[in-house]
């Protein structure tokens, strides 16, 4: 019993200890690219800055930051961000990086997308033989980029049959739902190349520029309450900007290849 | 495919590892569930066995809307400990979330509908075999109430191992609440969550292989101490 | 020998549950100077007299009065004995505890008891592993813990064998003789008529006779009382 009153005043206790503390909404496709992994341990080093990451989805981490309950939100869905800047819950957009799209699906390819000429023309093919198609439909940054994509093609995601499957979850487990039904997606590269479970899928399609996702930094507005810490949030943007993020950024490399391209303007 | 086995050697290579991180996680999950569970067995249990000797008015009602809880889902008890403790809402100020207090307060508000409702199962059947004695016995009804928590301790140790039971395998509310933060508030099924999103189903069986291993440590842990406890008393 | 609790005046005493009568009319003036035992036939309503008189039963019509009300001065013991989940130490120290007894005086208390009983040499075992017999004294002896002048018995001996009931009874006499009170049903007439001063017999809910053994046993002042006595069955 003592020690149990002895632990939770010690856990009380370690939530005081906060000196240069600050939380980040992101999203999982950024946590799951490993990248985090090399960026915060390089910024606790340089500026001795504690950022702890909030993994959730763009819909999510945006409305942690209308509510005040992070210090700033790290999200590629440049609309949603605009918007949220406009409505005054960011004091601004910082554009950082971006990786890009890829489209995924089974190795025998049977929409033929591997010879596709644009992410449109991929996307047509798809829909041509009705080929299982896994969605994230969960209002993230990559589920818009693909709505967009469709709608450029233009397609009615939401006219779709059976083949199309919205499945409301996060870019890891919409690769699993993938991988089990052995159905194409669009997922970002890094998140793609981390993945442990690629079953029968493989990388078909890339490299069209509208199938980039560019990454950007947005401050919270300190106005909402006084636990905001806008004063971190700034180092944080002026590290993430400086040259030594571009070095990080630039050179972090899954299996040998380059999944991020630092583009901040200084 | 991945299969059970790797499952079981990722688990068995991270114990005999002694890997720091596991061993921050577990015992994270072991602080914030045995917190969870000692603050609801104190609301629960007196509340389960007051609900088995007193008769009032809504005491039917009470007893239903328990065992109704006991159903919430802990998505929901998640979101709504969320907005109140967000620093927009009512109690923003106290800036708990994001804590481990905030997934202490979800998990006691999910396992107290359990471990009352069990504590009311089994203190009900005790107060029937005890009913007429302690009438006859003159007692006040806070001597019937520790008399029966006393006497049927062992039925109510159930009751709170059925809660922890459901608070360390809970993964639903705490994700909102704690948000999983590296080094601060995850814990063993946050990160099985993780990793399941990872697509490294191995790790995440190991960790599950884990989170199974220290609910029987604790539980066979908390059973020997109940028996010495007994035949010293015996 | 009389206790000051005495006499118990019984009023228009009436039990329903869910409107069915259990007992009464009762009017009786309970006054003994010796161990009263409660006769009759299965459901003739021997337990819900005992326990109206003990103050556990809700009364539907009427008034139980002692001289003196005094709870703390009587005691109960049930049929099926009741052994909490306790040793046997801590279920004959039970009643003492619950009045914030010193411990010194409990533990002397105690072990007086567990002597008088013989449970000493299983003193700390579960009482739940005692046989029916050794049960039923631990209850006899953890109603008695408080030294209650009134001792209510609700058939002790109806489940144990004759070894048992015969060490139950001799305990009985030797409690009677040292000035407490019983008022105790039984369906065992041999029973009655060993330990009994006075005589009550009930019949569907109703006393139907009452006075001293000495003379109730000889001759019956009811055609019932007689037969019942004979061993015919009543209703």
């Amino acid at each position: 019993m003592k020690r149990l009153l002895t632990a939770v005043t010690l856990l009380l206790w370690a939530q005081t200890a906060s000196a240069d503390e600050m939380r980040m909404a992101v999203t999982t496709s950024f946590d799951n690219s490993g990248l985090a992994d090399v960026l915060l341990p390089a910024i606790k080093a340089d500026v001795d800055l504690d950022v702890r990451l909030l993994v959730v989805g763009t819909g999510q981490a945006l409305r942690l930051g209308e509510a005040g309950d992070v210090d700033a939100v790290l999200v590629h869905s440049k609309a949603a961000e605009e918007k949220f800047v406009a409505e005054g819950h960011g004091t601004h957009r910082r554009e950082i990086m971006y990786n890009d799209f890829v489209f995924v699906g089974p190795n025998a390819d049977p929409a033929e997308i591997a010879g596709a000429t644009s992410a449109a023309d991929a996307v047509q093919r798809i829909e041509g033989v009705k080929a299982s198609f896994v969605s994230r439909g969960d209002d993230s940054g990559t589920h818009k980029a693909e709505k967009k994509i469709w709608a450029g093609a233009g397609l009615d995601s939401a006219a779709f049959g059976d083949w199309y499957r919205p499945v409301g979850a996060g870019m890891g487990a919409a690769l699993n739902t993938a991988a089990g039904m052995n159905a194409y997606i669009l997922a970002d590269r890094a998140s793609w190349l981390n993945f442990g479970n690629k079953a029968d899928l493989a990388l078909l399609y890339s490299g069209d520029p509208a199938l980039f996702n560019q990454y950007a930094l947005l401050p919270v507005n300190p106005d909402k309450n006084a636990n905001i810490r806008n004063d971190l949030a700034m180092k944080l943007e002026g590290w993430l900007t400086s040259p030594r993020a571009a070095e990080l950024i630039n050179g972090y490399k899954i299996n040998g290849q380059p999944l991020f391209v630092f583009n901040a303007t200084p | 495919m991945v299969d059970i086995w790797e499952g079981l050697s990722a688990a068995f290579w991270l114990i005999v590892q002694f890997d720091t991180e596991l061993w921050e996680i577990s015992l994270r999950s072991l602080r914030v569930t045995l917190t969870a569970l000692v603050i609801a067995s104190v609301i629960a249990i007196p509340l389960g066995t007051y609900l088995a000797v007193q008769r009032f008015r809504y005491r039917r009602f009470t007893i239903s809307l328990i065992n109704a809880l006991m159903g919430l889902p802990p998505v929901v008890v998640g979101l709504v400990v969320y907005i109140l403790l967000s620093r927009s809402g009512p109690f923003g100020v106290l800036n708990l979330l994001f804590t481990p207090t905030a997934m202490i307060i979800a998990q006691v508000i999910i396992i107290t509908p359990v471990i009352a409702s069990i504590a009311h199962q089994s203190m009900r059947e005790l107060w029937a075999e005890y009913h007429d004695l302690l009438i006859s016995l003159n007692t006040s009804k806070w001597q019937r109430i520790t008399t029966l928590v006393r006497d049927g301790r062992r039925n109510l140790l159930t009751a709170a191992l059925a809660g922890f039971g459901r608070a360390i395998g809970e993964v639903g509310a705490i994700m909102i609440v704690g948000g999983n933060i590296d080094h601060v508030t995850r814990v063993l099924t946050t990160a099985i969550a993780l990793e399941t999103g990872k697509g490294d189903f191995a790790l995440a069986l190991g960790l599950g292989f884990v989170l199974i291993g220290l609910a029987i440590v604790v539980n066979l842990a908390i059973h020997t101490l109940s028996r010495t406890e007994r035949e010293g008393q015996w | 020998m009389v206790s000051r609790l005495f006499p118990l005046t019984l009023q228009d005493v009436a039990v329903r549950r869910q409107g069915k009568r259990i007992i009464g009319p009762i009017d009786m003036v309970l006054d003994p100077s010796g161990p009263t035992m409660v006769i009759g036939p299965n459901g003739s309503g021997k337990t819900t007299l005992l326990r109206v008189m003990h103050g556990i039963e809700r009364i539907s019509a009427g008034s139980a009065t002692w001289a003196a009300p005094d709870s703390s001065k009587h005691a109960f013991v049930f049929q099926s004995p009741i052994v909490m989940r306790r040793s046997v130490v801590e279920n004959l120290a039970y009643p003492l505890r619950l009045v914030k007894t010193p411990a010194a005086q409990i533990k002397e208390t105690v072990d007086y008891w567990l002597d008088r009983i013989g449970l000493t040499p299983v003193q700390n075992s579960p009482a739940t592993r005692l046989s029916g017999g050794e049960r039923q004294k631990l209850a006899i002896a953890r109603a008695l813990v408080r030294k209650p002048d009134v001792l209510f018995l609700d058939e002790p001996c109806a489940n144990l064998d004759g070894r048992a009931t015969h060490e139950i009874e001799t305990l009985l006499q030797e409690i009677a003789e040292a000035g407490t009170h019983l008022v105790m049903a039984t369906h065992d007439m041999g029973q009655a008529r060993r330990l009994a001063h006075d005589l009550v017999f009930m019949l569907d809910g109703k006393i139907h006779e009452t006075g001293p053994a000495a003379t109730k046993f000889s001759t019956p002042e009811t055609q019932a009382l007689a037969a019942f006595l004979r061993g015919d069955i009543v209703t």
